[in-house]
């Protein structure tokens, strides 16, 4: 259930606007790979192109290619729709669908493409993607209930869930903790570090701590100034990344010196 | 799983094609609509633009002799209005945004609001049996002490039907909209401007003097424009409460009264025949002439303040 | 504030000081007191005026004229005790004040007349009777309320799509000039009176049936073009309100744009597009020129809206105002129950809409 993804010479701009330039990156199945830099250097914006949710802002575009177990991404007759069902995503904001209960939020990805799915099939799903999310206990008793009436921290635990559940081999997460508390944080971390027994997991974070504690390898962006692209600066092993990086720039970021 | 490996590939999706197609669709419709309505109103039209009182029993000579004096009453009433209308809406909005109690606010504007849902045709029923007869001592004091002043000349209107009268129902009919204008607009004015004005120990009118109307100014422009839009094509109740002679005049308490280009066609229309009927529809595409330039002007402002304003 | 009042203004003298950021004000009282003063004073002043003129007790011009004298006395007396500065900002709160009473004036006057009058024909018979071969007293309104159901929904019938569909391309399909185009022809729409779009339907109807042509169809057609601008614009502005998360949310889980839209974000907005549609009817149900215009009026019930005129309950106000006949007072009772009757339909419209916007609204969580 789960693949690695090779991306060849990425350029990805927005109309005109160059905002990440040159990645080559190769991620290994069944790991936690963490995206680090300061603010504005292009992470979130990469992060998108790994599922075409980047296209989705008009005017954005994406040169060269992502292989996802050797299938290119941007291959003309690739259909975006049928990528992102691959390769799910979890966002910075929790954000369940206001007008579904629990259970509706869970099985969306089935629900909202109109497939036929028997009840026990659905009921055993849900409880298989809400008990991967490590939420089956605290909603099993309100699964009616809306979505968004559970804390900040189930919410995006919910989303996980949701994301689990269409079955996917990659799950994107774009800081994924960034809006919780430090307890509903921790829970999160421990999910990723099940999650990755079965997926490969990729998560951008502004949080140096989170990147060394749930990540195999680390990648390190960053901009040499305002308007200027972004680049893949250093990729290695995160206790590397962390303890003995071979750029400068790392090093002053991952100790605190800049961002 | 990962050995068979999934090659992604395209599927047509018939219902994002037709989805999207139909709501271009949709929209083609409105363009469609709106040209329609041009090239109708245009082509009957056309016929009346240039015939005259022997084409047409309608007509005194010609056509712009007899649209002229109705272009006259329309500008004339709504001018007049716009005139008690703005003042009062500025207060009104004033007073629900930065006077009555917070709780309150919203309460009082959906009260406002109300007045909007009154259909036009109530209005009407509502400016002969009542307010016309309630103003009319007052009209008669007027001439009585103030008839030296040419607005206010005699002889006096029995009925208080007068242009004056159609001009109160027209202002408080547009009230609702330039109230709710206003107020959104002077609510938007930044906290810290007025907080700053009170820091300095202005009082509250001199918060709202220095703060919130300068602030407000092109909002209170615009809704003024978009009144004046409403009552140029208000018909129901000008019809209804003006006693109309087709004259050409300033006074505002006789009943020797201009009428108005809307009301002038629902009055006629239903009686009209053959040319006549192209007369009306041409005097109503002036209408529409008028009220898009008004409105058109309105946006401009709008769009104006939108570019130039950082709170946006 | 207070502290920039000069402190040797003359009434502070007069006034004990205990606390001195109170002193130099007038007392929280004073302006009621003032005000029920003036009222007094304009009450003495009509009272000699009716014993004098021997006319009847003006009760409306002795409280205008106390409110018209309180704004200046208040000014006044605050003048004298706190200041020019001060005076000024109660001047303008008076006047602020006295221009929320004065819109509230004619609201509540055609509130009360609509009712008394309107209560004396609102009986079974005005409910169960058509105009057919009425003439004098007795009559009713069903044909005018089939009228206005039939026209107001077929005028729905061809807005409501129409109008969602153009919402939907604006915010989820719509960039460059096609769109901008779109906008500004709706905010032109808007701004079509209501007349004219009589006209129009009057206009097209006639050159396909012939002149002088007055169905229910044209009416409903008049009514669309004056609902389709305010269904797109209120739309619009409820489907901007669906966060792009939701819609992300559903693209990451490889959810194609049109069930998105379908399945995520009208259903999230689907409480404040009711809301709004319920508005536009409201706004539509009262027009009377368009349809008096292009439908005509009518004694009788028509439910063919291909065929024949249709009578609409706005048009009946104003034909029963218009064309009274013997003995006027039978025509002007209807007209009044048929204008209260429409008020209360609007009034429920507008009530209902509230009412779905208030409890339906999805709650966003945060």
């Amino acid at each position: 259930m789960s693949k690695r993804i090779e991306v060849r010479d990425l350029n990805v701009y927005y109309g005109k606007f160059l905002a990440v330039e040159g990645v080559n990156m190769e991620i290994e199945p069944r790991s936690v790979t963490a995206f680090i830099g300061p603010s504005g250097c292009g992470k979130t914006t990469f992060l998108r192109t790994l599922n075409r949710m980047h296209e989705v802002v008009p005017g954005a575009r994406v040169e060269g290619e992502v292989l996802i177990d050797g299938n290119n991404l941007y291959d003309p007759d690739v259909d975006p729709v049928l990528v992102r069902r691959q390769v799910g995503m979890v966002f910075q904001r929790p954000n369940p669908f206001p007008t579904m209960s629990v259970k509706d939020n869970v099985l969306a990805g089935v629900k909202l493409n109109n497939r036929r799915i028997s009840k026990s099939d659905a009921d055993e799903l849900m409880e298989r993607s809400l008990r991967s999310a490590n939420l089956w206990n605290e909603v099993k008793d309100r699964l009616d209930r809306p979505g968004s009436g559970l804390s900040g921290g189930q919410q995006q635990r919910l989303c996980i869930a949701r994301a689990i559940a269409v079955s996917p081999e990659v799950i994107l997460m774009d800081e994924p903790c960034s809006a919780l508390d430090p307890i509903s944080t921790l829970a999160i971390e421990d999910l990723i570090e099940e999650l990755k027994q079965d997926y490969t997991i990729v998560i951008v974070t502004h949080n140096m701590q989170q990147a060394s504690r749930v990540s195999d390898r680390t990648a390190f962006f960053n901009i040499a100034g305002t308007g200027k692209p972004g680049k893949l600066i250093e990729y290695d092993d995160t206790t590397t990344i962390f303890s003995n990086p071979s750029v400068k720039a790392t090093e002053d970021y991952v100790s605190g010196r800049f961002g | 799983m990962s050995t068979a490996s999934t090659v992604i590939k395209a599927k047509q999706r018939p219902g994002d094609r037709v989805f999207s197609g139909s709501a271009v669709f949709a929209g083609s419709m409105i363009l469609v609509t709106l040209a329609a309505v041009a090239i109708f109103l245009i082509v009957q039209s056309l016929p009346a633009l240039f015939a005259t009182s022997e084409d047409a029993s309608i007509l005194p000579t010609n056509f712009w002799a007899y649209v002229g004096p109705l272009i006259f009453g329309t500008v004339w009433a709504s001018a007049l209005a716009l005139l008690m209308a703005l003042p009062v809406s500025i207060g009104i909005a004033l007073f629900i945004s930065h006077y009555a109690p917070r709780r309150l606010a919203s309460v009082l504007g959906y009260i406002v609001d109300l007045l909007a849902a009154v259909p036009s045709v109530v209005f009407g029923l509502w400016g002969i049996g009542v307010l016309a007869p309630a103003v009319q001592p007052l009209y008669s004091w007027l001439v009585d002490n103030l008839g030296w002043f040419p607005l206010f000349a005699g002889p006096v209107s029995g009925t208080g039907r007068t242009i004056l009268t159609a001009a109160i129902v027209l202002a408080v009919m547009v009230l609702p909209i330039m109230t709710a204008i206003n107020r959104e607009v002077f609510l938007q004015t930044p906290v810290l401007h007025e907080e700053a004005a009170l820091a300095l120990g202005a009082t509250r009118w001199e918060m709202i003097r220095t703060a919130v109307l300068p602030f407000g100014r092109s909002g209170i422009i615009s809704a003024s424009v978009l009144g004046l839009g409403r009552a140029l094509g208000e018909t129901m109740a000008v019809a209804m409460v003006l006693s109309a002679s087709g004259a050409l005049t300033f006074e505002l308490l006789t009943s020797v009264n201009p009428s108005t280009i809307a009301a002038n066609i629902a009055l006629s229309f239903p009686e009209a025949y053959g040319p006549n009927v192209n007369v009306l529809i041409a005097t109503g595409l002036i209408l529409f002439i008028v009220t898009f330039a008004v409105n058109a002007f309105a946006r401009w402002i709008v769009s104006r303040r939108k570019e130039f304003s950082g709170a946006n | 504030m207070t502290m920039t009042t000069k402190p040797d203004t003359p009434a502070a003298v007069t006034t004990p000081i205990q606390n001195s950021l109170t002193a130099g004000r007038l007392p929280t009282p004073a302006p009621w007191i003032i005000l029920g003063a003036a009222i007094a004073v304009s009450a003495a002043i009509f009272g000699v005026m009716a014993v004098a003129g021997g006319s009847g007790y003006n009760w409306g011009g002795a409280l205008l004229v106390g409110a018209l004298l309180y704004i200046p006395s208040v000014w006044l007396f605050s003048v004298l005790v706190e200041g020019r500065r001060r005076a000024m900002d109660r001047l303008v709160t008076a006047l602020v004040t006295g221009a929320f009473v004065l819109a509230m004036i004619p609201l509540v006057s055609l509130t009360i007349t609509v009712v008394t009058f309107g209560l004396a024909r609102f009986d079974a018979e005005f409910f169960t009777n058509s105009m057919r071969n009425v003439t004098g007293e007795g009559g009713g309104i069903v044909h005018a309320i089939v009228g206005t159901l039939l026209m107001t929904g077929t005028a729905a019938l061809i807005s409501i799509p129409i109008g969602l569909m153009t919402s939907v391309y604006l915010v989820e399909y719509g960039h460059g000039r096609l769109a901008r185009g779109i906008t500004f022809l709706v905010d032109v729409m808007t701004g079509i009176p209501s007349i004219v779009a009589g006209l129009f339907a009057y206009a097209v109807f006639s050159i396909f049936l012939g002149p002088g042509t007055r169905t229910g169809i044209a009416g409903a057609v008049s009514l669309a073009v004056l609902m389709i601008p305010v269904v797109v614009r209120s739309s619009e502005e409820m489907l901007r309100l669906v966060p792009n998360e939701l819609r992300e949310a559903a693209y990451a889980l490889g959810v194609p744009k049109w069930l998105t839209i379908v399945k995520v974000v009208l259903p999230t907005s689907m409480a404040g597009i009711t809301t709004g549609i319920m508005l536009s009817i409201a706004r539509v149900i009262g027009e009377t020129a368009p349809l008096l215009i292009a439908a005509g009026f009518t004694a009788s019930v028509n439910y063919n809206m291909f065929d024949g005129r249709m009578q609409s309950l706005p048009v009946f106000v104003y034909t029963q105002y218009a064309n009274q006949g013997n003995p006027p007072q039978a025509y002007l009772d209807r007209a009044w129950a048929a204008a209260l009757t429409l008020i209360l339909i609007v009034m429920a419209l507008n009530l209902i809409a509230r009412l779905v916007a208030r409890f339906f609204a999805p709650k966003f969580g945060r």
